[in-house]
């Protein structure tokens, strides 16, 4: 929110996809180091637990990132915006060590521990210097099963994140993807607001997050992948000290299976903004449907990262009508959507939202062209690597496969699958997808010329 | 974790800044990566950061030119050529640069700065000398249709729109920003004041292009999967053929004044989530300090200011419960000035005036008692693993080398950081403290959701600038 120097006094050529609202941290987005093998051990602790490993000796760093099953979706009624309180409390005290010494003693050590929600996932990610490797963990391991929860840091945190909903209660961006999900979503976990309302984030208790900790932390949900300085003997006995104490089994709670409502539904929230913030979405199809990649590849050529695709072409680079205009897949574990967004002035918000509508219609009856085809595969081909060229990226990818359930053999495979794709794939699949009469429409601002 | 996300980021742009150590560095252990520099024969600087781990690399061409060097009455036009630069040149058609480097499997974006702009890829190792010639090409060959213009405009008005007029917090930061620098053209937005935006035409963006894009006005960085020789022979192949301009001269911007009287800023915008405080002083730079007092900033405003480790969140966060959250730090990489910044958001039932008598309190009691040796080192070793877990990052390295030599600073500076931060000690950071910490130095702003919310309202109301 305040101006940090560099990152507000840049502007960007191309704003960088505005995934923050639906984003789970498990998608992965798809990429395979082709030119040099990447090995990825299996290591499972002498107490049964499974982590991915790629030993990097080169930098004096590990990066760790695991996941359990629950994340937002598993917040009980009148609680919600549990799972997030929870991912701010993580380093507020654990064990014999209250906030301040745990925060003090995090900096001591250097090293780097975040949590995050997603609607499905509860994610951790932890970096550490190899020189402070084992302290380190330990403090990782309290937080896991120790965390102290002392009513004062939850007061503290709650007046944070009370806080934080004021702000984004008047930030259109926020407002319009909130919007979208309690649109599509209603009677659903996936329709709820992750980060809570006032009144859930006021009635959160010390015991509430305690048992969404006792419920969700749990073995057999938990996912792991360690890239960097560790071999797999060690880390086999760094499983055990970390997670070894956790329950063997989480207790969730059943989400049902669900769809976004059909039959096209747009909803306008009036604001006193001079852009429209517009979020668009329908039904698509699930992770492990066989076609996901057909889409995947769809998406890339209807709106997906870079210029090359024909939202961008038709709405910024032909009209002007947008800095930023994109499309992605977000498949839940219990529902699947494809989604989009866009801003533009209000007086030509409608303008941009027809030519979206024109262009999903468009791919849905004829398809791709050839070129636009071997273009999207030379590129998510060709890119794959680029998300394989950092510790902490590799260790990314690895989880999201494992929450995927894509198997470790995955990143040789992904890009034979992409390649494999036709023109005709593509077409059944956005006939499939795109249809505009179910399309569900939020808009933020003031918009000229759209009733609502 | 609300206020320590901000507090991060803050300490990651901290990190490219860059060091002015007096002697050359790397005479510590801080784990780093070895970086080659060359120079090509028409002045271009080169910079490679091998990193092997994978085939890819990052390919960055920083030009030594950002908005602050734009004339009078064209601001934005920096921001808007670096767009327009993904237009046609006469090799490739309109839109074909970007096209091309996905085609090819990568990725590309540019930015701009005050002092800055940088265009990159990220691609396979194979596609280097691709991706060299295509921004080779582009440095000289630029060409601009009226149409392309004047579609491109549109878009760094909704950009603007997204980024500013949507935003109150970032509408003060603007108006604050313009108290701060009296003179200097700091005080103008990079993305420029959307009345002179509108007019940005063909001929602004190629004067602009024609005056500071050179081979000798640029740097070239690449890392990743790449050796110095092989950087070498395709620079010389491509950017070594472009003949050096010689009318490139130093740069050479207005200087600010010695401010004579704090400045205040109050606005109301009913778009504000909540009251908000924000406090600016003009500080140097790295580049404009006295050896040592930049590293003693950066450290004194990570000490009382940034994360929950830190005085103000301490105090006025965790025991006083006066603030929602609070945070600071300190910009140094500036070529012509520095900041320091500290921004908060009171508790409700608590005035926008009580919380920043506390804060006034708290930087009175650092001038005077100065910091803790515990809580100095502890600082010392946040920043310093900051560096180090940069090695990670084939980006990150990339442009925390573009960042500090695009302003002059040199890669012993660079790679010196760490050591010099080891160097300051509490008596450093009590004497730039009680140096900086001027108020007559500083802007004071309130963002308020309502009139009411403002104590001794009236003057308030006018600070919002035109929209739109």
């Amino acid at each position: 929110m305040f101006a940090r120097s560099m990152s507000v006094s840049t502007c960007l050529h191309r704003a960088a996809l505005a995934l923050t609202a639906f984003a789970a941290a498990a998608f992965i987005s798809l990429a395979a180091p082709e030119a040099r093998a990447m090995k990825i051990q299996v290591v499972k602790s002498p107490g049964g637990i499974e982590a991915w490993l790629v030993e990097e000796r080169s930098v004096p760093l590990m990066a760790m990132r695991f996941a359990f099953e629950g994340g937002s979706a598993q917040d009980p009624t009148g609680k919600e915006g549990v799972a997030n309180f929870l991912t701010v409390m993580m380093d507020e005290g654990a064990g014999d060590l209250d906030a301040a010494r745990f925060q003090e003693l995090e900096e001591e050590l250097s090293f780097r521990m975040r949590f995050s929600d997603s609607r499905d996932t509860f994610s951790g990610s932890f970096q550490t210097l190899t020189s402070n490797r084992d302290e380190s963990l330990r403090l990782l391991k309290l937080a896991l099963t120790k965390p102290r929860f002392d009513q004062d840091a939850v007061e503290r945190m709650r007046k944070q994140l009370l806080s934080g909903l004021a702000f984004a209660a008047k930030d259109p961006n926020r407002v319009a993807s909130k919007v979208w999900a309690a649109t599509a979503f209603p009677d659903h976990p996936y329709g709820r607001p992750s980060r809570g309302t006032l009144d859930s984030i006021a009635a959160i208790q010390p015991a509430d997050l305690e048992a969404y900790r006792k419920r969700i932390f749990a073995k057999d949900t938990l996912k792991i992948a360690v890239v960097g300085d560790i071999d797999a003997e060690t880390l086999g006995k760094v499983l055990d000290d970390v997670f070894g104490d956790l329950p063997a089994k989480a207790e969730l709670t059943k989400v049902p299976d669900t769809k976004p409502v059909t039959g096209g539904v747009q909803r306008v929230v009036q604001m006193p903004v001079p852009q429209s913030v517009a979020v668009f979405g329908t039904p698509s199809i699930a992770r492990d449907d066989p076609d996901f990649i057909v889409a995947f590849v769809m998406n890339q050529i209807l709106g997906g990262g870079g210029f090359a695709s024909r939202l961008m072409e038709e709405v910024r680079e032909k009209r002007g009508l947008a800095y930023s205009v994109y499309s992605y897949l977000q498949p839940y574990d219990h529902a699947a959507i494809f989604a989009g967004g866009v801003a533009t002035q209000n007086e030509k918000i409608g303008e941009s939202l027809k030519v979206i509508r024109s262009e999903l219609e468009r791919m849905a009856k004829d398809g791709p062209s050839d070129e636009e085809l071997a273009n999207a595969k030379s590129y998510l081909i060709g890119s794959y690597a680029l998300r394989f060229d950092s510790n902490a990226k590799i260790a990314q990818q690895l989880l999201g496969i494992q929450l995927d359930k894509l198997g470790i053999d995955y990143p040789d495979k992904r890009n034979e699958l992409i390649r494999a794709v036709t023109v005709e794939d593509v077409k059944r699949i956005a006939e499939r997808i795109l249809n505009v009469d179910d399309l569900i429409v939020t808009i933020v601002g003031q918009p000229v010329g759209i009733p609502g | 974790m609300l206020v320590r996300s901000t507090a991060l980021l803050a300490m990651v742009m901290m990190m490219l800044t860059t060091a002015q150590a007096p002697q050359a560095a790397a005479a510590d252990d801080t784990p780093r990566r070895d970086v080659a520099q060359f120079k090509l024969d028409n002045g271009m600087q080169v910079v490679v950061v091998p990193d092997t781990r994978a085939p890819v690399i990052t390919h960055m061409v920083w030009y030594r030119v950002g908005a602050a060097d734009e004339p009078r009455g064209v601001s934005g036009i920096a921001h808007f050529l670096e767009h327009l630069m993904f237009k046609s040149t006469e090799k490739l058609a309109s839109g074909e640069f970007s096209k091309t480097v996905s085609r090819l499997g990568g990725q590309d974006n540019a930015f701009t700065s005050q002092d800055a702009t940088a265009y990159f890829q990220r691609i396979s190792r194979e596609q280097l000398g691709t991706v060299m010639r295509m921004e080779a090409d582009r440095m000289v060959n630029l060409r601009l249709t009226e149409e392309d213009v004047k579609t491109e405009r549109d878009v760094i008005l909704e950009e603007r729109r997204s980024r500013v007029e949507n935003n109150p917090a970032a509408i003060l930061g603007e108006q604050m920003e313009a108290a701060l620098y009296m003179s200097h053209t700091y005080g103008i937005p990079v993305i420029g004041w959307m009345h002179e935006m509108k007019e940005l035409d063909r001929e602004d963006a190629l004067s602009f292009y024609k005056k500071h894009y050179a081979p000798n006005n640029a740097i070239l960085i690449v890392a990743g999967d790449v050796t110095p020789d092989e950087v070498r022979k395709l620079a010389e192949g491509t950017y070594g053929k472009i003949a050096a301009n010689d009318n490139i001269k130093p740069r050479n911007r207005a200087s600010e004044p010695k401010a004579r009287a704090p400045r205040r800023i109050k606005m109301v915008d009913a778009r504000a989530g909540k009251p908000t405080l924000r406090r600016s002083y003009l500080a140097p730079s790295y580049q404009t300090d006295e050896p040592g007092d930049a590293e003693a900033l950066d450290l004194l405003m990570k000490v009382v200011a940034s994360g929950p480790t830190s005085t103000m969140y301490r105090e006025l966060v965790v025991e006083k419960k006066l603030a929602a959250s609070v945070s600071g730090y300190y910009a140094g990489h500036g070529l012509d000035s520095g900041k320091i910044a500290i921004g908060a958001v009171p508790a409700d039932g608590v005035s926008l005036e009580k919380l920043e008598a506390e804060i006034d309190r708290i930087l009175a009691d650092v001038k005077q008692n100065g910091v803790s040796e515990a809580a100095l080192e502890r600082a010392k070793k946040v920043y310093i693993a900051e560096y180090i877990y940069e090695i990670d990052n084939q980006s990150s390295l990339a442009r925390r080398y573009g960042w500090g030599l695009v302003v002059g600073a040199t890669i012993d500076e660079i790679d010196g950081w760490p050591d010099a931060l080891r160097k300051v000690t509490t008596a450093d950071v009590k004497r730039v403290a009680n140096e900086y910490l001027d108020i007559n130095q500083s802007v004071t702003g309130y963002l308020k959701p309502s009139e009411s919310d403002v104590a001794g309202a009236g003057a308030a109301a006018k600070a919002k600038p035109e929209q739109g």
